[in-house]
């Protein structure tokens, strides 16, 4: 057992598999939705400690991955102007537009800057009171509600020389849509635990009904991943489908009512392009009408930019689950985190760079030495 | 940044209005927004995600949460200099001459 001694509490985990291992019967897809959840698994070698009929299936769970490339552009046009200071998360700075990404526009004199929260940007305002002071709001549920309050705070505080590029994503659509391609594989969603901390459970009973899919709340630490996985797998061989909670030190049913409340006055719900998934109906947030002289795209009219991807990068497919990292040619050769095609590689939440990052190159034969438990 | 990561409220105090903490993230102190979690109290932890609490959370989960995301070079990613960080994946090396602005060093 090459990994199992790495966890946190091995005979815990001995346990969980053992229990997995003789519930299967036949072969399942499971997909965990959250990018963090995808490093864990790969980093503690999780999937080739399962059942070879357990597939884990990589979701769409990577913010920074499936921010559209046009909206990257629209940030790269509004970080270039004189009079602004852009501010962003860190892990925006390599995602590649077109033909460039905010790195280099610093370094070509733009003025940008990384900050950890979204109301340090607003702070950088109210000291800049001469500039205006943009911040890229992209994320998923875990997100919005920092950037919703930021807002709320710039129009309290009467602070006019801010702005959102908006770019938020929701998570249910997104497992909608996954369920509804016509190739779909996946049977079952692990949940991610830190956008239910924030939305809670309510939004899934009737996604897991419709389709007939088990959707369970998971955290992220290896043992979090094997109990989600466990609780899963039940209820495929029982032919259950029901939301289950198996991060309960963090996840409330009814998530986090304050946050709830501020995402609902400040954003309103939208159609959202995926980077290299397309258009999902209602998958994301924009700014409210009360809220919409706070929008960038607006005040800094770059609404018209419209960009195709490349099509050599396939993380469109990556994200979908319908393809593995590995098995696209350009996977460690033209792609690689140094020099990244698309936003799979270049984000460190995502998946193509968790193969990459953890030499994993070679999962077929992995898969075969890995024995079950003990 | 999709990530939350748990830290221990140091002290708590109203700001422009806005009620505000330090929180320790296993020895890095950062500002961190208390609006969605009001009630929170010195000496409790939390999930905290870009400077905002969002869940109350256990002691010993929050510190067994924070082991592992060390171990993974997560805390690194999350409070490390982004711009070195950038520039690393880049291949290249980052010192002070590049003149990174005051703040992006965390």
């Amino acid at each position: 057992m090459k990994y199992i001694d790495e966890f946190h509490n091995p005979e815990l985990a001995r346990r969980l598999l053992d229990e997995i291992h003789s519930t299967v019967t036949r072969p399942w897809a499971l997909m965990e939705v959250c990018g963090g959840q995808t490093h864990t698994i790969i980093r503690h070698g999780i999937d080739q400690l399962l059942p070879e009929q357990v597939e884990l299936i990589h979701g769409p769970g990577c913010p920074v991955c499936v921010t559209p490339l046009e909206v990257i552009d629209k940030a790269l046009e509004i970080a270039s102007r004189p009079d602004v200071v852009f501010c962003s998360f860190g892990d925006m700075l390599r995602v590649p537009g077109t033909g460039r990404d905010l790195f280099q526009v610093r370094s070509e004199g733009g003025d940008v800057r990384v900050v950890y929260s979204p109301l340090d940007a607003l702070r950088i305002a109210q000291q800049n009171p001469d500039k205006q002071v943009v911040f890229f709001g992209i994320g998923f549920e875990t997100t919005a509600p920092p950037n919703a309050m930021t807002v709320y705070q710039a129009r309290r505080l009467g602070i006019r020389n801010f702005s959102l590029l908006v770019s938020h994503v929701r998570v249910p659509p997104a497992i909608e849509a996954i369920m509804r391609s016509p190739s779909c594989r996946v049977q079952a969603f692990l949940a991610a635990g830190h956008v239910c901390s924030v939305m809670g459970t309510g939004e899934y009973p009737e996604l897991a009904g419709r389709y007939r899919v088990p959707i369970v709340v998971t955290g992220f630490e290896p043992l979090d991943i094997l109990e989600g996985v466990r609780r899963t797998v039940l209820q495929l061989e029982r032919g259950e489908h029901t939301v289950d909670n198996a991060y309960p030190r963090a996840v409330r049913a009814e998530g986090n009512p304050a946050a709830k409340a501020m995402l609902e006055d400040v954003f309103e719900v939208t159609d959202r392009a995926w980077r290299g998934i397309g258009v999902i109906p209602q998958s994301g947030w924009r700014l409210s009408s009360r809220y919409r002289e706070f929008d960038a795209e607006h005040r800094f009219s770059v609404t018209g930019i419209r960009t195709l991807e490349p099509a050599a990068c396939r993380s469109g497919e990556v994200l979908q689950g319908l393809l593995k990292p590995h098995e696209c040619e350009a996977f460690g050769t033209a792609c690689t985190p140094r020099s990244p095609l698309g936003a799979t590689m270049v984000s460190s939440e995502g998946a193509c760079a968790a193969y990459y990052l953890y030499r994993r190159l070679d999962v077929a034969p992995a898969r075969m030495e890995a024995s079950p438990v003990g | 940044m999709c990530l939350a990561v748990p830290g221990r409220v140091l002290e708590i105090e109203e700001r422009d209005g806005t009620r505000m903490a330090s929180v320790d993230f296993g020895g890095v102190v950062k500002d961190v927004c208390l609006e969605y979690l009001p009630d929170l109290q010195v000496g409790e932890y939390a999930i905290v995600h870009v400077g905002f609490a969002l869940q109350r959370l256990d002691e010993e989960s929050a510190l067994r949460t924070l082991e592992l995301f060390a171990d993974l070079g997560m805390l690194q990613e999350e409070f490390g200099d982004p711009w070195a960080l950038a520039a690393e994946a880049q291949g290249h090396s980052w010192s002070d001459e590049d003149g990174a602005p005051q703040e992006a060093r965390q």
